[in-house]
Parts: C-alpha cells; sequence; structure tokens
C-alpha cells in the first residue's frame, strides 16, 4: 500500500481523489453506495448566497463518450446548507470543499463570508458555462480572474482553490491571473461548452440550447491543460474532466496534479469514486512507487 | 449491481419485456419506482426504466421500447447475460392500506406498465383505463384484467376500444356518479395534465409519475428536475418520479 497523502495548499488529505462539484450533490446521496472517509476531500455542489432554481429541463444530453448538462447552479443556498448539511458531512474523516458561485464579485464575496471557516476549502467557480452572468464571464479574462480571486480571497478564511474554464485560448494566462491575485491552488478543467442536436425534432436536446461537456470525451484535453499550467505557475493543482479509471488518473497525475477530481464518471458507476482511488494505489504498488507525490509531474516529454 | 436476465421477450415489435434475477431488488421494490440500466455499446448513460412487476421476492420485471441507441443496444441483450442495474430507486405510488371508493389507473402507451404492479398492491381491485395509439400498440389488457376490477381501452383511431382519449373515460366516469377515492396516472405529459386537472376540478387525490432526461439517477446530479406549482424544480429519479399531481407544473 503506498502511501496516498497529499497536501494541498496547507489541507492534508488521506488520498489525492475528490469529487468534482455538481455531480455529487451534497454527498448524502452517495453515502448510501460507499463510506466517504474513503474520499481524500470532498467538493460539493456550487452555493450561491441566495437559493438558485437552475435552469429548465432537459438539463442532460448524451453524446458520445460524454455528457453535457445545463443544470445552472441550481441549489438551496449557502445558509441553508450549512443548517442542513454541514453537520451530517462532518461525520465523514474527508476534507470538505465548497463551490462557490455567484452573478457578481460581491455575490461571491457574501458566500465566502456566509461560510467563513466552517467548510476546510472554497473553489471559486468562475468556469460555469450555464449561467447568463458571472460564471464563465469571469473565468475567460485575466484580469477579471485576477480581481475576483483577490476580492474572494480577502473575505475567506480557508484556502481558496480557483477552478479554470477550458474554453480559453491560452489556459496558463488564467492560471497566472489566478496565482497573481492570491490563489492557493487551481482546479481544471470545468465543462467545455458545447451543443447536441435532436435530428428527428431540428432543435437541441438542451432546453437551454448550449451546455458543458463533461466525461471521457474531453479528457486528452484536460490532460493537456493540467501539464500546461504545471508548467505555467507554482500552485497546486486539482486536475479533472473525464477520469473514470486510476490509469486516468495516473495520467493526469503524470502531467503535474497534485490530486484528481472525479465527477461524470460517477454519475454512470457510483463506484467510480472508489475504482479510481483503488486503481491510483494499485498503480503506485505495481510500479514501486512508495507515494503518490512520487510521480506528479513526471511525465517523460519527447525532444 | 450485476443481475442475470432470466428472461426475455418481444410484447410486439421494438416492445421488449425484461425479467432480471436479483432478489434483494425484487423484495425491496414498490409500484411507480424504476431501474437504471446500463445497456453497453456506446450508450454513455444508464436508461430509467419502470418496474413494471416484482415477482417471488425474487425477479424484477421491466417493459422499454426501442427508441433510442441505448434500448436499441440494450434489447440485444440474451438471457443469461449479466446486466449492470442500479435500483430500486425513486419514490414510487403511495398504496394506502384502505380506499373510501375507487382507485382509478390511468396509463398511456408505454406508460401503463408499471400501473400492473400498483394494480396488483392496492387494497382492492382498481378501475384501469389505458390509451393506446391504434390497436397494434395495445398491449398487457389481459394482465391488466387480472388485476383489475374492469379495464378501460380507448385508442386514438379507434381500432380497439373507445375512440378518443383515455382521459375522455375518466371524465364520463366521473360524471356517472362513481365515488372515486384516488388516481394514479403514468403516460405522455399532456394525457398526465388533463387527469390531473381533472382529478383537482373533483376533489380528487392524483398521483403522477413524472419522466424526464435522467443523469445519476440518485438525485445527486440534479439534472432531471421539474417544476413545481410553487415554482420550485425538483428531481424526478429521487423526489420522484412519482409526485402529488396538484403540485406539478406540467407546463413549467
Amino acid at each position: 500500500m503506498a502511501d496516498l497523502r497529499v497536501n494541498i495548499a496547507g489541507v492534508e488529505w488521506s488520498n489525492p481523489v475528490t469529487t468534482a462539484s455538481g455531480t455529487f450533490g451534497f454527498g448524502r446521496e452517495y453515502a448510501e453506495y460507499f463510506d466517504l472517509s474513503n474520499l481524500g476531500a470532498v467538493c460539493l455542489k456550487a452555493l450561491s448566497a441566495k437559493p438558485r432554481l437552475g435552469n429548465r429541463s432537459p438539463r442532460i444530453a448524451e453524446v458520445n463518450d460524454g455528457i453535457l448538462n445545463s443544470v445552472g447552479l441550481q441549489n438551496p443556498g449557502a445558509q441553508h446548507f450549512i443548517d442542513n448539511e454541514l453537520e451530517w458531512l462532518r461525520q465523514f474523516d474527508t476534507k470538505i470543499i465548497a463551490n462557490l458561485c455567484g452573478s457578481t464579485v460581491e455575490d461571491y464575496v457574501e458566500v465566502a463570508e456566509i461560510l467563513g471557516d466552517k467548510v476546510d476549502m472554497f473553489e471559486l467557480n468562475i468556469s460555469c458555462p450555464n449561467v447568463k452572468e458571472g460564471g464563465m464571464a469571469f473565468g475567460t479574462d485575466p484580469k477579471m480572474i485576477e480581481d475576483i480571486t483577490s476580492r474572494v480571497k480577502a473575505a475567506s478564511k480557508v484556502p481558496l482553490i480557483v477552478k479554470l474554464s477550458p474554453n480559453v485560448t491560452d489556459i496558463t494566462e488564467m492560471a497566472k491571473a489566478a496565482e497573481a491575485g492570491g490563489a492557493d491552488a487551481v482546479s481544471l478543467i470545468n465543462t467545455l461548452l458545447g451543443m447536441k442536436i435532436d435530428i428527428k425534432t431540428r432543435k437541441p436536446v438542451l432546453y437551454n440550447n448550449m451546455g458543458g461537456l463533461s466525461g471521457p470525451a474531453v479528457m486528452p484535453v484536460a490532460v493537456r491543460m493540467v501539464y500546461q499550467v504545471r508548467r505555467a505557475v507554482k500552485l497546486p493543482i486539482i486536475g479533472m474532466g473525464g477520469i473514470a479509471t486510476g490509469e486516468d488518473a495516473i495520467e493526469f497525475l503524470l502531467a503535474g496534479a497534485d490530486a484528481v477530481a472525479v465527477g461524470t464518471a460517477g454519475i454512470v458507476d457510483p463506484y467510480a469514486w472508489i475504482k479510481v482511488r483503488s486503481g491510483i494505489n494499485d498503480y503506485l504498488d505495481r510500479n514501486g512507487y512508495n507515494s503518490v507525490k512520487d510521480i506528479v509531474g513526471k511525465v517523460d516529454i519527447n525532444g | 449491481m450485476l443481475c442475470k436476465l432470466a428472461f426475455k421477450s418481444e410484447l410486439r415489435q421494438g416492445l421488449y419485456n425484461f425479467i432480471i434475477d436479483c432478489p434483494e431488488m425484487a423484495k425491496a421494490a414498490k409500484p411507480g419506482q424504476f431501474v437504471h440500466v446500463l445497456c453497453g455499446g456506446s450508450a454513455y448513460l444508464r436508461r430509467p426504466i419502470s418496474i413494471c412487476d416484482a415477482v417471488n421476492d425474487r425477479f424484477v420485471r421491466f417493459i422499454f421500447e426501442v427508441r433510442g441507441k441505448g434500448t436499441a443496444e440494450l434489447a440485444k441483450a440474451q438471457p443469461e447475460q449479466l446486466l449492470d442495474v442500479l435500483g430500486p430507486l425513486g419514490n414510487g405510488f403511495e398504496v394506502p392500506e384502505e380506499l373510501s371508493g375507487e382507485a382509478v389507473l390511468i396509463g398511456g402507451g408505454i406508460g401503463i406498465f408499471p400501473l400492473l404492479m400498483l394494480a396488483k398492491k392496492l387494497p382492492q381491485k382498481p378501475l384501469v383505463m389505458l390509451g393506446f395509439r391504434d390497436k397494434q400498440s395495445a398491449v398487457m389488457i389481459r394482465e391488466f384484467s387480472n388485476a383489475a376490477k374492469e379495464v378501460f381501452v380507448a385508442s386514438d383511431d379507434g381500432s380497439i376500444g373507445h375512440k378518443g382519449f383515455v382521459t375522455d373515460m375518466l371524465k364520463s366516469k366521473i360524471a356517472s356518479g362513481a365515488k372515486i377515492d384516488k388516481i394514479y396516472t403514468c403516460g405522455p405529459v399532456p394525457m398526465m395534465k388533463i387527469v390531473a386537472d381533472t382529478a383537482k376540478e373533483n376533489n380528487i387525490e392524483c398521483m403522477v409519475s413524472m419522466e424526464e432526461r435522467m443523469g445519476c439517477g440518485v438525485g445527486a446530479c440534479v439534472t432531471c428536475t421539474c417544476t413545481m406549482t410553487d415554482g420550485s424544480r425538483r428531481r424526478v429519479c429521487k423526489d420522484g418520479p412519482v409526485f402529488n399531481g396538484a403540485e406539478v407544473d406540467f407546463d413549467g
């Protein structure tokens, strides 16, 4: 058994596997399938200062090797989470990451203030493609990323992870902006903006017309971006995008991720998170590594 | 969970009847719940299919129509093959211990199937109203007859039963003065909307089984929502699929 512990911005995780925000609710549903203490951290569904209704259905469309979603950040609000979910979650030996969303910078700051130090880490969601205001609008402009990161960081009592959007020309500029704004870590990638058309009705499958692409289809893009960001910033990286197996996760670690998140795979297989964690350990044991840290960034680049 | 496909038949072209061997699910299953099936091939997501019946605390029966690549792939499964199935999932129909009048079950098209188990579980045999496109698409009438006090059939073209909407039969039953305690419905949204509206106008409790494009099936991804009359959005897979008809905004 290899040492799976990782340290992300000063927070010790028992292993490098967490959940991708929005695929895991607040943990209750999957706690019926496995003990959440098996995860290094749980990253929860996005929280806003006030409840959000989300978009109309259909909100999900199947595509080749993946899905599009247009949930639109439906959530009961940060205070409701504190009152109804937090104490239950604390029974598990895992770190809790709250994903913060909003329509304005002030909204994000307000969520950070409401949550205070009640969770272990924050993830700043400036990359959701499914809302008109906020979300991705903040995450595709380096100046805005630096500004919102520094404003939320100033209001944060716990380490701040900035979640990056892949819907940009140069992801490294966005990562550098997050670093300049005072981010403690970055996570990537959020979903890629996509579209699916039903050729029988000639209408988009999603009511919102467009949505975020996730699943195995996006993984090579995500691995490439993690590799580029690793070379651009010193921050810890949480890599995600299409991970379904331990082997997939190893690719991200080799590319430079310090930890990984599993999301869409869990929508198909409730045990995906556990399988990824075991698969990472199996690879390390098989190849004679003592610690997961030994393979981070160890991709052997050609030339 | 992996379950063996114990029996497979084609009820009519493109409509498959599967029985899987899974005692745990069979014991737990309630009418109106569903199974979430990994279809194989290139279908990435699972497919939610309502439970038609649970037999002998061992077998779960479900019926599906080939509509797309997932169901087409699932239709290729052969007996003895193992299927990856989650379930039973969701909140099913509320089965009362006693009824103060008739229970009316109204199904349209492939929405009729979850009503069979419900008909068998109710404390008294219900009135069953089934709507089909035409005679060719009409199935399971005999099985419903065994579980029902009476079965009424309607078809769009009149090739079997009453020509017109299945909801016409509900309205005439109410007009005839029948004392109806509860209405349960599953089928196309326009049909269920008429059923729910009719129930509301006559102060009859009505349970509707909703359908929506679904992800995880367990409530976590929050993609399969339907809009409620209070403006909120609830998860079809976890809060439903069965809801109080008066609380659903069918146009939302």
